[in-house]
């Protein structure tokens, strides 16, 4: 097919809105870590977009994207970017240069990696963290982008429904967050010590940067600039919206209406739309907005408050969970009517999809969490995933960067 | 010659700076401290779930006066930093030896 303008335009610049994720990942995390540690929080995702960035073009899209092996992993012919060039490919957004689609699909890549490092933040090892990062991405990413995404992947064949990556980006990044939680401990003095946030405005900033970007994540992913693009713009917003509410009504009832609250809300309404975004109608958003608000806020009270797990900044209660509803609820939501290459779902006569999207969260989060902890396990015994107690007291940022946020007294 | 701290809450300030203004005490230095004392701390709330937080913020003056007007100064501090809540803060005076103004060199009296 010929290269078409509107189309490729709308998908450039998608892709740059989901490159804007990443430093927004970066601050939405860095905001709510203790002073001593913002820098180092902020570099986990930022240098993503160094190393993912890199290893994408060199290999990762092609073993994603590049022709199938069995349905799960592709081969090594787009290699260094071989035959991806400015014609379109013949399987995928076949109206914009495969050079497009790749980079749009680099940009995935790079924030799931960087939605990772929420959960360890505070203790990991920046150069322990780099190299399962690559570990993680060639072993985990990868083969589960080619399964779902992938032509010939075998959760595609089975029919499942992911519109922008909620099995591939949020499932994958929960899960895979879990299982580095349980390997790694806590911090050093949770729970009993407070763990305040250093600057809250930093992470409203960076929710507002996600929410914006998320419009090229969800409304991109139609990898059109048509009316399923304006559809899936206009669940996101929605999903967000009742998310981002809800949560602040819950918070309220508890005692006050807190930002943090309400920012979490939102960010968490727009994982639980991600993989339904192009195939619900628009104001099935609402509910699918509402019950993620209640299912993320309730798994938080659950992992951190009773069961005491430090998953530090919540990886897995709002992307592991927000993407396990998203999956279940495109299978009751979906509609054929909304998008032909879709399915119907439970409300629309097609039970059969809920249990579709069920297999797809059992193979992607069984898999997440059994690779995760070999590889996080493997990096640990080698040169050890977390920093000694005496650079994790002074903070990350002097001990692994050797800077700090702000300047002292001194002008 | 004494010197005065107190430790108050950060919104009686301007009463208290007002106060001993009327005095013509004009002279002090203000700075933000962290401390408690009986008020033990405050609840504060995370995304679910609540903290405490033990150590408050307050704002610390000093002044420097003569030893006659003490009692004068530390009235003024307390009428107008009073609320009568737990956290309303405390007064020290303290003996000063010496006092010089970089400007003139000027000591002791003279440089208050």
């Amino acid at each position: 097919m010929p290269v078409s303008s509107g189309d490729t335009a709308w998908i450039l610049i998608s892709a740059a809105l989901v490159m804007l994720m990443t430093p927004g990942v970066a601050l939405f995390y860095g905001g709510m870590v203790r002073r001593k540690n913002i820098l180092s929080t902020i570099m986990m995702s930022f240098a993503c977009l160094g190393l993912i960035g890199l290893l994408w073009v060199l290999y990762g899209y092609s073993l994603s994207f590049g022709s199938d092996n069995g349905g799960f992993i592709g081969s090594l012919n787009f290699a260094g970017l071989m035959n991806v060039g400015q014609e379109p490919s013949s399987v995928y957004a076949t109206t914009v240069p495969h050079l497009a689609f790749m980079i749009f699909q680099a940009m995935f890549a790079i924030i799931t990696v960087a939605l990772i490092t929420g959960a360890i933040v505070e203790r990991v090892k920046f150069g322990a963290l780099l190299i399962f990062s690559a570990l993680w991405l060639t072993v985990v990413y990868c083969p589960v982008a080619h399964w779902v995404w992938g032509d010939g992947g075998w959760l595609a064949n089975l029919g499942v429904l992911d519109f922008a990556g909620g099995a591939v980006v949020h499932i994958n990044a929960g899960v895979s967050a879990l299982a580095l939680v349980m390997l790694l401990g806590r911090r050093r003095g949770f729970p009993s010590e407070p763990m305040e946030a250093n600057n809250i405005p930093m992470v409203v900033l960076g929710a507002g940067l996600l929410w914006f970007g998320w419009f090229g994540f969800n409304a991109g992913s139609s990898l059109a600039s048509d009316g399923l693009a304006a559809s899936a713009f206009v669940a996101t917003n929605t999903s967000a919206a009742a998310a981002a509410f809800t949560w602040m009504i819950v918070s309220w009832l508890h005692r006050r209406p807190t930002i943090l609250g309400t920012v979490t809300g939102a960010v968490a309404g727009l994982v639980a739309i991600t993989p339904a975004a192009g195939f619900v109608p628009p104001l099935a958003a609402i509910p699918i907005g509402i019950v993620t608000a209640l299912v993320c806020y309730y798994s938080m009270v659950l992992l951190k408050i009773k069961l005491g797990f430090d998953d530090s900044l919540d990886v897995f209660a709002v992307h592991g969970m927000g993407g396990i509803w998203g999956a279940l609820a495109t299978g009751i939501f979906a509609s054929l009517a909304v998008n032909s290459a879709g399915a119907d779902g439970l409300l629309y006569g097609g039970g059969i999809q809920v249990l579709k999207q069920l297999a797809s969260i059992v193979a992607v989060g069984g898999f997440a969490f059994a690779a995760t902890w070999i590889l996080g396990k493997l990096v640990d015994i080698t040169i050890g995933l977390r920093v000694g107690q005496k650079e994790e007291t002074v903070g990350l940022d002097l001990s692994q960067h050797g800077e700090r946020a702000y300047g002292g007294l001194l002008r | 010659m004494k010197k005065i701290e107190a430790i108050i809450r950060e919104e009686r300030l301007d009463a208290v700076k007002k106060a001993l203004e009327e005095h013509s005490y004009f002279g002090m230095t203000v700075s933000e401290v962290s401390g408690r004392g009986k008020q033990k701390g405050i609840p504060l709330q995370w995304r679910v779930g609540e903290y405490r937080v033990d150590l408050l913020p307050k704002l610390k003056i000093e002044l420097v006066i003569l030893d006659e007007d003490v009692p004068i100064a530390i009235d003024a501090i307390v009428r107008n930093a009073r609320t009568g809540e737990i956290g309303d803060g405390k007064i020290f005076v303290l003996p000063v030896e010496s006092v010089v103004r970089v400007r003139t060199g000027d000591r002791d009296e003279n440089a208050i």
